[in-house]
């Protein structure tokens, strides 16, 4: 626990709809003040309710939620002092965008003037100067988004919620909106929770990253850590691109283990300490494995046969056949000279013990 | 094909000629210069305009109407929405019994209704009184407001209370700030049906109400059965006025509403 910790606690917290099924499943969570945490899982996992039940539309079956170390679960939404962005935008298209924006101003009573000189510097923020007197139909999906966002920070809220907001709009713009909200985020040093199902936006933006999976999270981690040490084969495959290759732990030793992979065996890591005999998944980044590595110079080293090969500039993706049958996907840049391979090569794969582990196969849990 | 196209023109055709005409016939008639409803006219006058107008009783029967009719939508207007509201924002046991109740007045045979207020009513000193005619009157309008305004209701994005609760509005900021602007065509369509439905209405006026107690409905009725007096198609006409005036007053929030919003009519 370092000072910041704790800025908003979920302690124990269960949410269920029908008194059987759980949608949110014994959470605990810190989020650190000033952090950009993200919580990422595909539809239905969890992370939405969770952030409802932070904003105060849902209240928790059990279990405390405290903000700045007390209980907000007895104070309705408007006395939360948040703010959010919605994926729908949820601009009032009665009003202007000024008087969108000075929303949260007027109805906590600030005066007129100042509440035009807030709008004017929130809507420069959001690099939008001078749109304070269109309506906001007259906006592009971007431009509408903006709005949205100076309108969730102009009254400084203590906590900045966003529900998939940028969801509605293309890619590119998609990519230049992360890249802003998380200049603000920088730049004004306040706390924000984002909900998102898409791994890349939320490696992009997130200081953070909650992976939610069947109501629980995954794993709680750094995008980096998320990435190259998975708690989870869940995780694994929900962040980035993986193998998964089933086997069996033939024995164990440390934190290390002997890892069964067909004919072959392998050294890998085993956080979840599996037990020799127990049927696993090694899960390995395509990009982590070499071909025809030097001699002595990976740990693991298993042959292959090349079965496709495709060029994808930037990269080279390889399917390799392993002997057991499985098939096995490499990735190797181009950038330090591509191996001359092509299908129907015989190879030889390696790589080092510290990237590949083994992990409890999902439908065992 | 075109035997058909011309089946559905002139039916379409006599189906609006029977809807309309009634409606239209008294307006020729309410400029006769003859002492007697009838057909044709003999010749075209405005005396029984001068004579409506010029009347104390019709005077009264007027003013009488509208503060009733005012009345009425005021409260059934408030009642109707808050009811509307209340039943798409919360959910509670019983909400369908609910529901049902609040649109009762509508299958209730009028006549039913009016012997039942009749009685209740004399027993609650409510009789042959402004008040009771209001109350009366706003238990029929109310469910035309509750339908039109849960009509609106369905297609508003509840996300919007959600931001501006979010964002620190209390739950009357929200209601007043950003749901009424949203639903408020279906809240004047709502008050327009319920000035009407009072202005209309005659069952239950006559058993409510009283011969002291003047309304247009009633001496109308009254006009009819006893002297046939083409006053009657001059007071009908301008009630045709009215409404069309009416009509026209809320299309034209309509419009300018749309357009504040950037939306096109």
């Amino acid at each position: 626990m370092t000072a910041r910790d704790g800025f908003v606690t979920f302690r124990g917290v269960q949410k269920t709809y029908d008194g059987r099924m759980r949608v949110v499943q014994d959470l605990d969570l810190d989020i650190r003040a000033g952090e950009f945490l993200t919580l990422l899982g595909p539809s239905g996992s969890g992370k939405t309710t969770t952030l409802m039940m932070l904003a105060g539309f849902e209240a928790p079956t059990a279990g405390d939620i405290l903000v700045q170390g007390r209980s907000v679960l007895n104070l309705p939404p408007h006395r939360r002092d948040f703010g959010m962005v919605f994926q729908s935008y949820a601009l009032f298209l009665h009003m202007t965008v000024g008087e969108n924006v000075g929303f949260p101003l007027r109805v906590r009573g600030m005066l007129k003037a100042d509440i035009a000189r807030r709008v004017t510097q929130a809507l420069e923020m959001v690099r939008l100067p001078g749109f304070a007197d269109r309506m906001p139909a007259q906006l592009s999906g971007g431009q509408q988004q903006r709005v949205a966002l100076a309108r969730a920070l102009v009254h400084e809220p203590r906590l900045v919620l966003m529900d998939e907001p940028l969801g509605a709009l293309d890619k590119q713009l998609r990519e230049q909106m992360q890249q802003e909200i998380k200049h603000i985020h920088d730049s004004l040093g306040v706390t924000m929770v984002y909900v998102t199902h898409d791994q890349s936006e939320a490696l992009t933006m997130s200081d953070r990253i909650a992976v939610f999976h069947q109501g629980r999270i995954q794993q709680l981690d750094t995008p980096r850590a998320l990435y190259e040490r998975p708690a989870s084969v869940f995780v694994a495959n929900f962040i980035g691109e993986n193998n998964a290759l089933p086997g069996v732990v033939r024995d164990t030793a440390g934190g290390d283990c002997i890892f069964a992979l067909g004919e072959a065996s392998v050294l890998a890591a085993n956080g979840q300490g599996l037990a020799p005999g127990a049927a696993a998944i090694l899960v390995l980044r395509p990009e982590q494995i070499a071909i025809n590595p030097p001699e002595g110079s990976r740990r693991n080293r298993i042959a292959a046969r090349i079965v496709e090969a495709v060029y994808l500039g930037d990269h080279l993706r390889l399917r390799a056949r392993l002997p057991g049958g499985g098939d096995i996907l490499v990735k190797r840049s181009t950038g330090g000279g591509i191996p001359a391979v092509s299908p129907g090569d015989a190879v030889i794969l390696g790589w080092d013990a510290e990237h590949c582990f083994a992990l409890k196969s999902e439908g065992a849990e | 094909m075109s035997g058909m196209r011309s089946l559905i023109i002139g039916s379409s055709a006599m189906v609006l000629a029977f809807l309309v005409l009634p409606l239209l016939v008294v307006v020729p008639l309410s400029f006769t210069d003859s002492q007697f409803l009838m057909f044709p006219i003999p010749a075209l006058s405005t005396r029984w305009y001068a004579v409506v107008l010029g009347s104390a009783v019709w005077a009264e029967a007027f003013a009488n109407s509208a503060l009733i009719a005012l009345l009425t939508t005021a409260l059934a207007t408030t009642l109707g929405t808050l009811a509307a509201v209340g039943i798409t924002t919360t959910r509670f046991h019983g909400q369908a019994i609910v529901m049902a109740m609040l649109v009762s007045p509508l299958f209730v045979p009028v006549i039913v209704a009016a012997v039942g207020l009749f009685y209740v009513y004399a027993q609650l000193g409510l009789s042959a009184s402004y008040a009771g005619l209001v109350l009366a009157h706003t238990m029929l309008a109310l469910p035309f407001v509750f339908l039109t305004v849960l009509a609106t209701l369905s297609g508003y994005d509840r996300t919007l209370t959600r931001a501006a609760l979010v964002l620190g509005a209390t739950p009357l900021q929200t209601f007043r700030l950003v749901m009424l602007p949203v639903i408020r065509p279906g809240v004047v369509a709502g008050a327009l049906f319920a000035f009407v439905t009072s202005l209309d209405e005659v069952v239950v006026t006559l058993f409510v109400g009283a011969p002291s107690i003047r309304m247009l409905s009633r001496e109308i009725l009254n006009g009819s059965q006893e002297n046939l007096s083409p006053a009657i198609a001059a007071v009908a006409t301008l009630l045709i006025l009215f409404s069309a005036v009416l009509m026209a007053i809320v299309e034209a929030l309509r419009r300018r509403g749309a357009r504040l919003r950037g939306i096109a009519p």
